[in-house]
């Protein structure tokens, strides 16, 4: 049973939840790094006090984290500003750290693991100078691993600052190079946003967050995350909403991106899983109202999976082949077949280390 | 019903089966063991605790696992999952229990920033409670397995949990570990009470598990406030001094100690604050524990 879908489409139906069916939904929640959210959406329904104790506990420690986290996104987004602006690069935020710097409703309750900027990919070197001077450094020593990044990917190897251990990915587009879709990163930059009480600090503007959620999430997001994400999606398509005719423009300039696919994605899962209120002229514009073809279809059946939380209680038998389903698609949708054979068979003869756990800590685990 | 109250055969079988469900003051566990083990320890460890049914909301459904594949027999290992994630490396299978308890510490520190967690120890008498913050190696928990031995109660031994509202204290009464040579002067001091094996070669020295005194657990709801704050440090051959300390010095011995002090922000910075003000606060120096006891006995009677 998926309480947390549930909870998340009609939060009044959490009334009729015994205690152990809010032990469960607590528990996919977590897994679904959702507990400050679903603490917030239950607040704004007016909720707060039906909330049993000891899950309210639990809700109240993920939005307590979130706030804290929203702190230091602030506060790196004006060390990072402060970094490039020597060098007259534009600080331009992504994805939750733009949702946090723009007080969209999207950063409500959002836990982060890292923080996204854009960089026009002229001033890439310059912008990765910049920010080796200040602290930032390469975490990926692997020397493939490193030529892979810069030559393949939209970002550099992920960055991480020697003092404050904040992670930072440096985009110089939205999608790889090599990817099928390639929307132009200079037409993302040219409509950027200046924050108005963060002079200095651009986000990406409302429409092309949403371009950018969307074809993260369909392209490459982490399977533990495409919840989160979903909800993302729905904050910031709520948020659009507010002005109605913003859903054409919202559209044409999918169009202009090439992002009609992964758009037509989101909202068709946000409709469907999540009760996104769309325009239902737009709902038909991009399909949603059709089973559509035999591929959406079976798109359709893996995605209704992995927009779960990834916890025993949701999984079928079908759960562990979506998984690898959708990682073979991520990786056939990024990189065309000579070259995605190249990268796999290098990593099948030189496979990564794998992830060492942390140790128990001593002070953690005292 | 409690857990002393199972058979040790109907202890084992849960165990190893949909887990032994217990409160541990505010904390509901669901504790569960593919290592059979600790069975007989673990039930004296928690004998007095209260089970609850299976409808009732648990916080941390956590377990010990054997180690995957040749890891099960060759230098076998523990694993401890908390709801299907493995948070730590493994370690040697016969550190399970101690494993255990850390992964217990580590739940309540990770997901509790609904409250102030502090790195201390605490014990109280009535509904007034001594604070003990210090680093390893200061005998903390020495003197708080003392303490408790001598009529204190048992609130925690390494996590003191402080109410964000009413900044009251609230209790665990979950087993101490004593650590190296603290094991035989606290069999010797208390011969009665309950510890486990000594755990060699953990990353802690010699582990031992105490049990925590029934009195300590039946009464580990009793709304409880902080009245006194000490600073312990063991230091051989000296006499039991307590030297009061200034609210500043205490506020930063508070703070530091506080493993969600960054997280709070101003609510950390209030809980720590008001604490501090209701305290009498000391830096305690000392190094027989019959003295040791008998200052706090006094500290208890002056404000009675």
């Amino acid at each position: 049973m998926n309480h947390l879908l549930a909870a998340l489409r009609d939060p009044q139906s959490v009334l009729q939840l015994s205690p152990s069916q809010w032990d469960l939904l607590i528990r996919q929640t977590r897994h679904a790094n959702l507990l400050g959210r679903l603490y917030e959406r239950l607040c704004a329904a007016g909720l707060e006090a039906d909330i049993p104790q000891r899950p309210r506990n639990h809700l109240q420690s993920g939005a307590i984290m979130a706030t804290q986290q929203q702190y230091s996104i602030r506060r790196e987004a004006r060390l990072l500003r402060d970094a490039l602006a020597p060098y007259e690069i534009p600080l331009i935020l992504l994805k939750g750290a733009a949702y946090v710097a723009g007080k969209l409703p999207a950063a409500q309750g959002r836990l982060f693991a890292d923080i996204d900027i854009l960089v026009p990919h002229e001033r890439l070197d310059a912008a990765e100078s910049a920010l080796m001077l200040t602290g930032w450094q390469s975490s990926v020593t692997d020397a493939y691993d490193q030529r892979y990044y810069r030559r393949w990917m939209h970002e550099l190897p992920a960055m991480r600052h020697i003092f404050r251990g904040t992670t930072l990915d440096v985009h110089h587009t939205i999608l790889p190079p090599t990817a099928r879709l390639k929307p132009d990163a200079r037409l993302l930059i040219e409509a950027s946003v200046e924050i108005p009480d963060l002079p200095g600090v651009r986000t990406l503007a409302l429409e092309d967050l949403i371009l950018h959620s969307a074809s993260h999430l369909f392209h490459e997001g982490e399977p533990d995350n495409l919840l989160r994400d979903l909800t993302d999606l729905d904050l910031l398509l709520q948020h659009l909403g507010r002005d109605d005719t913003a859903w054409d423009a919202l559209l044409a300039r999918a169009g202009r991106l090439q992002l009609s696919g992964p758009l037509g994605l989101a909202l068709r899962y946000t409709e469907s899983l999540l009760n996104t209120p769309i325009p239902a002229r737009i709902g038909k514009q991009v399909g949603n109202d059709t089973t559509g073809s035999a591929g959406q279809r079976l798109l359709d059946l893996l995605y209704s999976r992995m927009l779960r939380p990834q916890h025993p209680s949701t999984a079928d038998r079908l759960t562990p082949l979506a998984r690898k389903a959708l990682y073979i698609r991520a990786h056939w949708l990024r990189m065309p077949p000579l070259l995605l054979a190249y990268h796999l068979a290098h990593k099948a003869i030189f496979p990564p280390k794998l992830e060492e756990l942390p140790p128990m800590d001593e002070k953690k685990a005292a | 019903m409690k857990v002393s109250e199972l058979s040790s055969a109907e202890f084992s079988e849960r165990l190893a089966g949909d887990g032994i469900r217990l409160a541990a003051g505010p904390f509901n566990c669901r504790l569960q063991s593919g290592v059979p083990e600790i069975a007989g320890e673990l039930s004296r460890l928690y004998a007095h605790h209260p089970l609850i049914d299976d409808t009732q909301f648990v916080d941390f459904h956590v377990g010990i696992q054997p180690g995957h594949g040749v890891r099960r027999w060759l230098r076998p290992q523990a694993r401890f999952i908390v709801d299907s994630i493995e948070p730590f490396t493994p370690l040697p299978r016969d550190q399970s229990l101690p494993m255990l308890e850390w992964g217990l510490n580590w739940c309540i520190t990770a997901y509790s920033q609904h409250i102030l967690v502090i790195h201390a120890a605490s014990v109280a008498r009535g509904n007034r409670a001594a604070i003990l913050p210090a680093p390893p190696g200061s005998g903390k928990s020495t003197l708080c397995a003392a303490l408790v031995n001598r009529g204190w109660r048992l609130l925690s031994d390494e996590l003191t949990l402080i109410r964000l509202d009413t900044g009251e204290l609230m209790g665990l009464a979950r087993p101490v570990s004593l650590k190296n040579a603290s094991i035989d002067i606290i069999r010797n001091y208390a011969p009665d009470a309950f510890l486990t094996q000594p755990v060699l070669d953990t990353t802690k020295g010699t582990v031992a598990l105490m049990a925590p005194t029934q009195a300590s657990v039946e009464a580990v709801d009793t709304p409880t406030r902080a009245a006194w704050m000490v600073l312990p440090r063991y230091q051989a051959g000296s006499d039991a001094r307590l030297t009061p300390m200034g609210n500043g010095a205490a506020f930063m011995q508070l703070a530091d100690n506080a493993m969600n002090y960054h997280i709070l922000g101003a609510r950390g910075f209030e809980a720590v604050g008001r604490t501090v003000d209701q305290c009498r606060n000391f830096s305690f120096e000392y190094s027989r524990l019959d003295d040791a006891i008998a200052v706090f006995e006094q500290l208890a009677g002056d404000e009675t």
